[in-house]
């Protein structure tokens, strides 16, 4: 059977899962989403939100990144794991025990203000949009590839599946289905990686195995792998793997965005309101950094097994390159998608790929982990399931920020500040216009990405971090601070933000390179200085107007302790 | 007010703020210390075939993560019942 036979085939086959666990778990119980993850175990719960959580970025665009940028991808390993450490010791008890659904809800209520409110509002949508333009190009990369078509077809058939996906819902919201999508995920994602750690070093575990020696009968046996990158990439005019080339206030700065970022973003904060108790809170988010960590512990090993082999393919053992006419299957097909392309430069028949002139290689870094069991001439049916698990993680990424997009907008906006008059079906209506909207303008984002999936996730991250964290930290460590200085904070760190970062990637694109940054901190990273900003002017504007009224104050010592917290209520 | 007096209230959350101070230390140190300010000088140091720094950009920082986590978990705990603030 042919690769594109099976990955239909299993796609397939995990999605009649998906919605046979939709089915069962409904009839099971008929308590709403909320409550039945209230009888989650913890566990569940933080698989659950590792699938929520990991998205085409972390599946499909990550570990491609790290190939090409060698040391200086560890910004996305470190960023979005070390997160979880913020999000479980400063924000997700507190948050738990104030017992509300949304972080609008808590900006609103802990600022005693509606304007404060309708500005997280608008935040928020502001952070699912950009993070999903960045998922709809992951969706097209799968569907490109396993359609054989070109990209921005690929990208259109993925939007509207993710569309109607969204619109029958039920599915996203659902622990258990989630729990399937984890494992489907995850397995997806080891299986190759494992294959090619055993052929590639002998290791069964990837994770040592990218820092062992060379297995013999393969290109280099006897050296450490690592070693042998460097040593190829310095033969390519390309950087030492093992060392960055970017700055390291740079390099600080995306770190800090990612993280700070990660505890800001409503749609995985949303997952810590909903546990029974203050305790569970802590746990779950140990428990989801526990399965998230599965999959970002094993992208470096994919990194360097990807690059080694790519160099191996392309450029033969001898680095004299490979006959065009000999070239293997992967690039052919790939090569049908658009995303991978080879120029004969010199006119010898021959394929090359370097990092100077004699490059005659343009390979997009999002296709490395579809592509790597290709490469890595692995059998057919795991390139399938590697297929199945990208959708897998694109489509419930993609589906929950829809949903939170088309409330936020329907709900929270129009419902509840500018139009309280409309009706249920009016709502509604508003609900899908919105979804249609985000889905049609993330298409045409998907279609021109303003960079890879991974970069333009991290822009997310940037305004999560500049906006709602700084918000959500001083209203619970800091209990004098008041809803003048909170609004001021966030619009001044989200304007900032958002400005350097559509200055950079959409007015002057030409003009995005170190020398013009500031304080040479690139578009990714600079969510944390906007994040500073944000703290200094609300502290100044709060010295400026006076402490919060005594009655919040009450309010945030009460959530500073576990006793005492009953269920979320949504208003 | 769950807590007897006004100074159990504060002992509480110092100690709290206390535990949170420690475990963020590390998570700095591991990630922008070792992973980042550091690299340079640790990758001069091997570890099961690795460069020290390098390692702890992409492994040894996410492990340390999830550990320091469930300290929290296990301390915080602890110091609920201490103060007989915990949930029933």
């Amino acid at each position: 059977m042919d690769i594109q036979t099976l990955t239909f085939i299993i796609v397939g086959a995990t999605f009649a899962l998906y919605i046979a666990i939709a089915i069962w778990s409904r009839a099971g119980s008929t308590n709403d989403f909320y409550v039945a993850s209230g009888g989650v175990h913890p566990v569940m719960n933080g698989m659950a939100t590792a699938a929520d959580w990991m998205s085409a970025a972390s599946f499909i665009s990550m570990a491609g990144i790290i190939s090409f940028a060698g040391y200086d991808g560890s910004v996305y390993l470190m960023g979005w794991t070390g997160g979880y450490v913020l999000l479980a010791l400063c924000l997700a008890p507190y948050l738990r025990k104030f017992g509300k659904f949304t972080v609008p809800d808590f900006i609103g209520d802990r600022y005693y203000s509606q304007t404060a409110r309708t500005i997280a509002v608008i935040c928020a949508i502001l952070i699912s949009f950009t993070y999903i333009a960045g998922q709809m190009r992951g969706v097209g990369v799968v569907f490109s590839r396993f359609l054989e078509v070109e990209i921005a077809t690929g990208v259109f058939i993925g939007a509207v599946i993710v569309f109607f996906y969204t619109v029958l819902g039920g599915m996203k919201g659902i622990t258990y289905t989630q729990v399937a999508q984890y494992c489907v995920l995850a397995f997806a994602y080891l299986v190759p990686a494992i294959f090619i750690s055993i052929y590639m070093t002998g290791h069964i575990l990837p994770q040592t195995g990218f820092g062992a020696t060379i297995a013999e009968g393969v290109a280099g046996e006897g050296n450490y792998l690592l070693a042998r990158l460097d040593g190829l990439s310095e033969e390519l005019g390309l950087a030492a793997y093992t060392e960055g080339v970017r700055n390291k206030i740079d390099v600080f700065a995306i770190t800090c965005a990612l993280m700070v970022g990660t505890a800001g973003l409503p749609h995985v904060i949303v997952r810590f309101f909903t546990v029974p108790k203050v305790r569970d809170a802590r746990r779950s988010a140990g428990w989801a950094l526990v399965f998230i960590s599965v999959v970002y512990l094993t992208a470096p090993s994919i990194a360097a097994f990807a690059k080694v082999n790519l160099i191996n393919t392309v450029n033969g053992p001898e680095l004299t390159g490979v006959e065009y006419s000999d070239a293997p299957e992967w690039i052919k097909n790939w090569e049908k998608t658009g995303l991978i392309s080879w120029e004969d430069e010199n006119g010898d028949g021959k394929m090359f790929y370097s990092g100077d002139e004699r490059n005659e290689m343009t390979v997009d870094r999002d296709i490395m982990v579809l592509a790597n069991p290709e490469i890595a001439d692995l059998p057919a049916w795991v390139v399938a399931l590697v297929a199945a698990g990208g959708v897998a993680a694109a489509l419930s990424t993609s589906a929950g920020l829809l949903l939170v997009i088309s409330t936020s907008v329907s709900h929270d906006l129009l419902k509840r500040t500018l139009a309280p008059d409309i009706t249920d079906r009016q709502e509604l209506m508003w609900a899908r216009i919105a979804a249609a909207v985000a889905v049609a303008l993330s298409t045409w984002f998907g279609i021109n990405p303003p960079g890879f999936v991974a970069q333009v996730v991290a822009f997310a991250f940037g305004l999560a971090a500049a906006s709602f964290f700084p918000a959500i930290i001083m209203g619970i460590f800091y209990k004098r601070m008041n809803s003048t200085g909170a609004i001021a904070g966030m619009v001044v760190g989200i304007v900032f933000t958002l400005a350097y970062i559509i200055y950079f990637k959409f007015v002057n694109p030409a003009a995005n390179v170190e020398a013009n940054w500031l304080f040479g901190i690139s578009p990714e990273g600079i969510g944390t200085l906007g994040m500073l900003i944000n703290f200094i002017v609300a502290y100044v504007v709060h010295k400026l107007t006076g402490d919060a009224p005594q009655d919040t104050q009450d309010l945030v010592e009460s959530i500073r302790y576990p006793k005492g917290a009953g269920g979320a209520s949504s208003h | 007010m769950a807590f007897k007096s006004e100074e159990l209230a504060k002992a509480y959350w110092r100690e709290n703020i206390g535990l949170v101070l420690k475990l963020l230390a590390v998570w700095f140190l591991v990630s922008y210390g070792f992973g980042i300010i550091l690299v340079d000088w640790l990758n001069q140091f091997t570890f099961f075939g690795f460069k020290l720094g390098f390692w702890f950009a992409q492994q040894g920082s996410i492990i340390t993560f999830v550990v320091l986590i469930f300290i929290y978990v296990k301390r915080m705990a602890a110091l609920d019942n201490k103060y007989e603030v915990h949930e029933d």
